[in-house]
């Protein structure tokens, strides 16, 4: 225990000497936390439209000023030429064509029915697919109030009409901050768990301290606790620091308890404090701790559900995210903190997480072995 | 007992085995000796030291260092012995204090408690008490290595060329302070490329790619030279190098200094030699008889093995 109170001492000293590691560890939650979930919004708002009016009538006027003062779109040109709006979405100026044909105010009175086209440019699908699905709803609602101002429907009507309305639970308002800040937080803690605790002690590696340290009396254990214990502490701070700022910044309290919170993270980072000693293992010099804990971070980032759904994955990619803890723990911050989830509800993710922490830190601690 | 006793040891590198650091190395250390391990880069001084010292295992052979075995008893090794590395390891990012109060502590023990060993050369170091070791200069930095590998009071010192980079002066003062150690009755192995370096020592093994030429005292070893060794100068040096390595009565002559070391095979009077050298070449040559000394022995006992 006495040996263990000095190495802590020796490493919170050098870690608290280091301005890199002190302001990465201070600035980069506050910078990521603030900057990102604002840039990281799914909604698509400034979706440009041509307009091609061959019709001119007050039924056209009406239908594009409902379509512009939805807030979705800009009007990008008004024009009455295919060709001109075509040249706009190749010079990438506009994202979809709506083209209101002549006739569209006669047929629609006359004949009960018309017809509109339009084109969107799929380069950006998910501009091209969210903007042509606002586009039809905006119609669709167009074309029931042009309807509802020629008949007045009986208060009961004789023919069934489904109406689907939804409502976000848990997210009343669609709030992609609520959703995006909890999954960042994540990142941040994954990122000083793994990163900084596999290039501390590579660094002990390279500088040559390592043997000086085997020469002693101290046993491995304690070595490797006194690396951990103090990056453990660390990502707690991080994450106390990331919930502040969720507060403060965008209002976050979470539904569920702090309680709930810490008591996974306590589990999620020493699995992945068992990582960056794995990492520490298979490297020699802090580049190459760098670089494989850069490419190990991508792959749970892209495949750990912050940007993309998992649920939407490819079945061979869902398999994938079941080997990685980032998910897990993504999965477990939305849970708490929009909806309130309590240890019970996450006991399953608990159960993982611990799995992985015992795997990573045996096989480190193996690896460690077989190689001194 | 003796302090160090290597038997049989080899050690090789590579999948193949196929780089042998050392071939079949055995010698003995007694109590309170100061023992040097002479020999060029690449000798497997480094090698020999971290076997001794637990940090790496051997291919076969047995070592004990004070009684223990390297292998079964490397926990009880790490405790009573010091290590300085030939690479400056202590944290560049803690100041000299506490370095030494870091190693003190995890060896169980107080700087207060062993200071009277490390007084001497600790003092020249502790103006700078609150400097980083990493902002040392190169003797400095020595210095708080060799508190640092004391100050648990170990039995026997390894220290791996602890005096390559550092200036004639500092060198000459590392020594004293060896010498001194020893006085107190620590046995320390020492290595070191410098030749010399060996006259310092009690006892010295030449080694050279993996294999000990010679072990003894250094006037041991010198006196083991036993032809007459000849220093010969002129004003055109290679040509007169090239001229005398052509006669077949030359045994060996190599550079030296300012002058050319020359072994004859068979023995000669002075005047008889003058007249040789007069014979064999056109150049105007100064001839003296010298004493050897070791860097002589290891040149002929590398030539000779």
């Amino acid at each position: 225990m006495r040996t263990l109170k000095f190495l802590l001492q020796k490493e919170f000293r050098q870690i608290f000497r280091d301005p890199a590691i002190l302001r990465l560890i201070f600035i980069m939650p506050v910078i990521q936390l603030l900057v990102l979930p604002w840039a990281a919004d799914y909604e698509m708002k400034n979706i440009n439209l041509s307009v091609i009016d061959h019709d001119h009538s007050g039924y056209s006027q009406k239908l594009i000023s409902k379509i512009t003062s939805s807030g979705y779109f800009i009007l990008n040109d008004y024009s009455n030429s295919f060709d001109k709006s075509l040249g706009e979405i190749e010079h990438d100026c506009s994202d979809l064509i709506l083209e209101i044909p002549a006739n569209f105010e006669q047929d629609l009175v006359k004949e009960d029915k018309a017809k509109l086209f339009m084109a969107m440019n799929a380069i950006n699908g998910v501009k091209a697919n969210l903007g042509g699905a606002y586009l039809n709803t905006i119609i669709q609602d167009y074309n029931r109030e042009v309807r509802m101002e020629w008949i007045q429907l009986p208060r009961f009507s004789p023919e069934t009409q489904i109406e689907v309305t939804s409502s976000n639970w848990f997210n009343p308002l669609m709030n992609y901050k609520y959703f995006m800040v909890p999954g960042i937080l994540v990142i941040l803690l994954t990122m000083v768990g793994s990163n900084l605790t596999a290039i501390n002690i590579v660094k002990e590696k390279e500088i040559g301290t390592i043997e000086q340290i085997n020469v002693t009396p101290i046993k491995k254990y304690h070595f490797i606790l006194g690396k951990l214990i103090p990056f453990w502490i660390l990502g707690l701070f991080v994450l106390t620091l990331g919930l502040i700022i969720a507060r403060l910044a965008y209002g976050i309290i979470p539904a569920g308890s702090f309680f709930t919170i810490y008591v996974f993270a306590a589990i999620y980072l020493l699995a992945i404090l068992g990582l960056g000693l794995l990492i520490s293992t298979y490297s020699v010099n802090q580049q190459q701790a760098m670089l494989l804990s850069f490419f190990v971070m991508m792959i749970f980032i892209l495949l750990g559900g912050l940007y993309t759904s998992i649920d939407s994955m490819p079945e061979w990619a869902q398999t994938i995210t079941k080997f990685n803890p980032v998910s897990y723990f993504i999965n477990v911050m939305r849970m708490v903190v929009l909806k309130g989830s309590s240890l019970s509800d996450i006991k399953e993710q608990i159960f993982i997480m611990i799995g992985f922490a015992v795997i990573l830190n045996g096989w480190a601690i193996f690896s460690y072995r077989k190689r001194s | 007992m003796s302090a160090v006793v290597v038997e049989n040891i080899i050690k090789t590198y590579g999948k193949k085995k196929e780089v042998t650091a050392l071939n079949n190395i055995s010698f003995e250390v007694k109590p309170g000796e100061l023992y040097g391990i002479i020999g060029p880069d690449g000798a497997g001084k480094t090698s020999l030291f971290r076997i001794l010292t637990t940090l790496l295992l051997a291919d076969s052979g047995k070592a004990t260092v004070d009684g223990f075995d390297v292998v079964k008893d490397y926990k009880e090794i790490r405790k009573r012995v010091g290590y300085m590395p030939g690479k400056f390891s202590l944290y560049p990012d803690l100041s000299v204090e506490e370095n030494l109060n870091f190693f003190a502590t995890i060896f169980n023990t107080t700087v207060h408690g062993n200071y009277d060993l490390i007084k001497d050369i600790y003092q020249q170091i502790e103006p700078f008490k609150n400097r980083r070791a990493g902002k040392l200069s190169g003797g400095m930095k020595q210095k708080l290595a060799l508190s640092c590998a004391l100050i648990h009071r170990p039995s026997v010192l390894f220290l791996d060329e602890p005096t390559t980079g550092v200036d004639a002066v500092s060198r000459k003062e590392f020594w004293e302070m060896l010498k001194r150690l020893k006085e107190q009755g620590i046995t320390i192995l020492v290595s070191t490329p410098y030749m010399d370096e060996a006259g310092l020592c009690d006892k010295v093994a030449l080694i050279q790619t993996g294999k000990i030429l010679s072990i003894n005292t250094p006037h041991g070893i010198v006196d083991d030279f036993k032809k007459p060794l000849w220093a010969v100068k002129s004003a055109n040096m290679l040509h007169l190098l090239n001229q005398l390595k052509e006669k077949e009565e030359v045994e060996d002559i190599y550079p030296f200094g300012e002058y050319h070391h020359l072994i004859l095979k068979s023995q000669l009077s002075k005047e008889s030699l003058e007249q040789w050298i007069r014979n064999s070449t056109t150049e105007n040559v100064q001839l003296q008889m010298v004493r050897p000394d070791i860097e002589d022995c290891f040149i002929s006992l590398m030539k000779n093995y």
